[in-house]
């Protein structure tokens, strides 16, 4: 059995699901999948100019490992322009941080993204019951 | 706002279903108007990344919210960069219905 995948950290997903070529002679074909930990490796090193060393550090995995990824990346942009195929984002092996409330009087727990209300439950509305969860019991 | 909540069937009266990436259906429900809107998912039967997928689908649907019983390591990860918030309910006796009454 292989070696499990570490996982790559990333900052945040891309903010697009498909490029697609416009122009081309013929209709939408199958897409390359391009995977999270690529796009990421590509913004750090082509769009933040990072060394790969940097980007790795960043990323939590080894230059080498960075350095693989990148390339993987860089062979499938060129396969999407050549052979004129859009280039899906798709999930491979990435994590992001976050972390979890409970709210006390319906017993549910949730996130509370960036642009949501802090302090209330979703689902009972209440305000004064809400808990962080530590992260260290979840785990 | 639009809420996604997974369901066992495609009616009102359908268990809510525990699993996320492999839930049956997903309900979706317009907080603002009531409407409900049941959609089948594609990836039940996926082997793998069923998870992920169906959390981008969500953000395709404009969905800020999700309910369901557990959502796995990878789906949770992605949910929150994409900014959708999740809402784990472990009680499986309840329906779709009983839910939505909830969130009024």
């Amino acid at each position: 059995m292989p070696r499990p995948v570490n996982p790559r950290k990333i900052v945040a997903p891309p903010r697009f699901r498909e490029l697609v070529p416009s122009g081309a002679p013929h209709g939408k074909r199958e897409p390359v999948e391009f995977l999270y930990e690529e796009y990421e490796a590509v913004k750090l090193a082509d769009y933040e100019n990072l060394n790969h060393k940097e980007a790795a550090d960043l990323m939590g995995i080894s230059r080498p490992t960075f350095a693989r990824i990148y390339e993987n990346a860089r062979r499938k942009i060129a396969r999407a322009m050549v052979e004129i195929r859009p280039l899906a984002t798709v999930y491979g092996n990435a994590y992001m941080d976050n972390s979890w409330y409970y709210c006390k009087k319906c017993h549910a727990r949730f996130t509370i993204p960036g642009d949501k209300p802090k302090n209330q439950c979703p689902v009972c509305k209440s305000t004064d019951q809400i808990e962080l969860i530590n992260p260290e019991n979840e785990k | 706002m639009k809420t996604i909540i997974t369901a066992e069937g495609n009616t009102l009266q359908a268990k809510f279903d525990l699993r996320f990436g492999r839930a049956s259906w997903f309900c979706l429900l317009d907080e603002i108007n009531g409407k409900t809107e049941f959609i089948e998912n594609d990836f039940k039967e996926s082997q793998s990344g069923a998870g992920t997928r169906v959390a981008q689908k969500i953000a395709d649907f404009g969905a800020e919210k999700v309910i369901s019983g557990d959502f796995g390591p990878k789906a949770k990860d992605l949910l929150d960069a994409l900014n959708i918030q999740m809402v784990i309910l472990q009680d499986d006796t309840l329906t779709v219905d009983d839910i939505i009454q909830k969130l009024k």
